[in-house]
């Protein structure tokens, strides 16, 4: 992993929720690094800083950004930047990521990853505003790889090769969501590995974890939701295996943003990527 | 229009098609797939508001409360991508939403939780220590030109009803039993330390407050009110921890 993207410990790590906060600091669990969304402590004070600001100092930080909109057609918020830009000075995060995704349409927040259109056009949008992120927070970014259930007829890139050029040309690293992967190409009747072994590995920076919901679509297909509300299914762990094999050990978080179990349900997960961390460890 | 903007338009609005220019890898109607981006906006915006109003939800009921949301999420979406924000002017929609009329302290609910979510993000600030006050308040002579500066958490609300008692009962089990909802209440809502704390306090204590905030000294703030018990108010204010600053007003 190239130090200069990430200097999150390769070890497992976890989302920080609110629910959480006393537990962490009472009982200081051994976790590789917390995991915030960068929007919901853009507030001005109160318990969210309180409590970050004691677990930052005891933990490793990763900013996790939703709501940049870098794939918007419009331009960057650039207010929504100063804000982020705040938050890196204040909190000195070892990771920054963002969405390879659009939320925003003009002033209209829409709170979800929406897809875009993988063309020429779009490729130098989305450069231009990774250039304006990194140059702004005086750092380099990962992007994420998105989860779909659509395609636009409009796209003459395939994914891979487009979340390929977009790092060839911005220096940005890559945030390998190894659940999006799957949701994706299942969603897309594409074969995940195949995926994988087109994106550009040697930029990886962090990896995500998450479970997803299963769901049918108009020919009765299965359509895989990326819910972050389940644990991680299996195939998601084997795909993982198969990209510590790759790239090594890497910080990777255990998603989890709704229908929240109890911390002891999360670090078990958390626990077991860390075995498979230490493998691939032992194997590089 | 753009494809974004086609897109977003039909994500907020159910009655339109799903956009053109769509397509599912195994052939399938993409009205199927675009579904689930379209419940993905609904639902986490309608949760966020879920989130933010708990004893609005409870006064309606789940069903009642989703279904009000979701007019509001199509109405008035978020205007940034803050959604600790989100639903700010959302008791302005329930007080002019006809179904909700039966419940007619739902928008004053609302509003209390608004407060209670405000506050709960409001700026840190260090409250005076006590002995600071005491020191302050000891001089007769210099009192009644003493400015009070708040923590910027706290906030005041007048309502026609019973706000306050009727929020605690949601923290408790439910029942509106024994309060006599049309008795109007003024909320005190503040953050002391980590938590957000509601009070009913007089007609004449909210005066005093509210006239403190507006940069009053003391003597012009108790002039405008009505009577109400200002030791047991000052002694609130102070135990809670919102007094921050005092100063003597320096005469013209």
């Amino acid at each position: 992993m190239n130090p200069l993207l990430s200097g999150l410990p390769p070890r497992s790590g976890l989302g920080l929720k609110t629910e959480h906060f006393r537990e962490v600091l009472g009982a200081q669990p051994d976790i590789g690094f917390f995991e915030v969304h960068a929007e919901n402590y853009m507030v001005a004070g109160g318990p969210f800083h309180h409590f970050l600001g004691l677990i930052r100092e005891q933990y490793p930080l990763s900013l996790h950004g939703v709501g940049l909109s870098i794939g918007a057609e419009g331009p960057l918020d650039s207010q929504h930047l100063q804000r982020l830009a705040a938050l890196i000075e204040r909190y000195q995060p070892q990771s920054f990521s963002e969405h390879l995704a659009w939320s925003s349409h003009g002033p209209v927040f829409l709170n979800d990853l929406l897809p875009l259109a993988y063309d020429a056009p779009t490729l130098n949008r989305v450069c231009e505003h990774i250039d304006q992120v990194q140059s702004t927070l005086k750092r380099p970014m990962l992007l994420e790889n998105p989860a779909t259930y659509l395609a636009f007829q409009r796209s003459t890139i395939d994914e891979a090769d487009f979340i390929s050029e977009v790092i060839r040309r911005t220096g940005c690293g890559l945030l390998l969501d190894v659940n999006n992967v799957y949701v994706s190409c299942i969603n897309h009747q594409r074969d995940p590995l195949a995926y994988i072994d087109a994106l550009p590995l040697h930029a990886v920076g962090e990896i995500h974890l998450a479970g997803f919901a299963e769901d049918t679509d108009s020919l009765g297909d299965r359509l895989l939701i990326d819910d972050h509300g389940a644990p991680i299914d299996n195939a998601v762990w084997v795909l993982y295996r198969q990209v510590l094999e790759r790239v090594g050990p890497i910080a990777t978080l255990i998603e989890r943003d709704n229908q929240l179990p109890v911390f002891s349900v999360l670090h078990a997960e958390a626990r077991q990527a860390d075995e498979l961390l230490h493998c691939a460890g032992g194997r590089s | 229009m753009s494809t974004q903007a086609a897109f977003a338009a039909a994500l907020l609005d159910p009655q339109r098609p799903c956009p053109d220019g769509l397509f599912s890898a195994n052939g399938a109607d993409p009205a199927s797939r675009f579904a689930v981006y379209r419940n993905n906006v609904q639902s986490s915006l309608i949760n966020a508001l879920a989130d933010s109003y708990p004893v609005v939800l409870q006064l309606v009921g789940d069903e009642f409360f989703r279904a009000m949301a979701g007019l509001y999420v199509q109405s008035y979406p978020p205007q940034g991508p803050l959604i600790n924000d989100y639903g700010k002017d959302f008791s302005e929609f329930i007080d002019s939403f006809e179904p909700a009329a039966s419940v007619p302290y739902l928008a004053d609910m609302a509003r209390l939780e608004r407060l209670r979510v405000q506050a709960y993000h409001a700026a840190d600030a260090q409250p005076l220590r006590h002995e600071q006050i005491a020191a302050a308040l000891s001089d007769p002579q210099a009192l009644s030109e003493l400015t009070v500066g708040f923590h910027p958490s706290l906030n005041l609300l007048t309502s026609a009803f019973a706000v306050v008692a009727i929020w605690a009962a949601h923290q408790q089990d439910a029942t509106l039993a024994g309060i006599d909802l049309g008795h109007g209440q003024n909320a005190l809502v503040l953050r002391n330390d980590l938590e957000v704390e509601v009070f009913a306090i007089d007609h004449g204590a909210c005066t005093f407050i509210q006239n403190l905030r507006l940069g009053q000294p003391l003597a012009q703030a108790l002039e405008t009110a009505p009577d109400f018990d200002l030791s047991q108010t000052l002694a609130l204010l102070i135990s809670h921890n919102v007094i921050t600053h005092l100063h003597h007003k320096v005469s013209p």
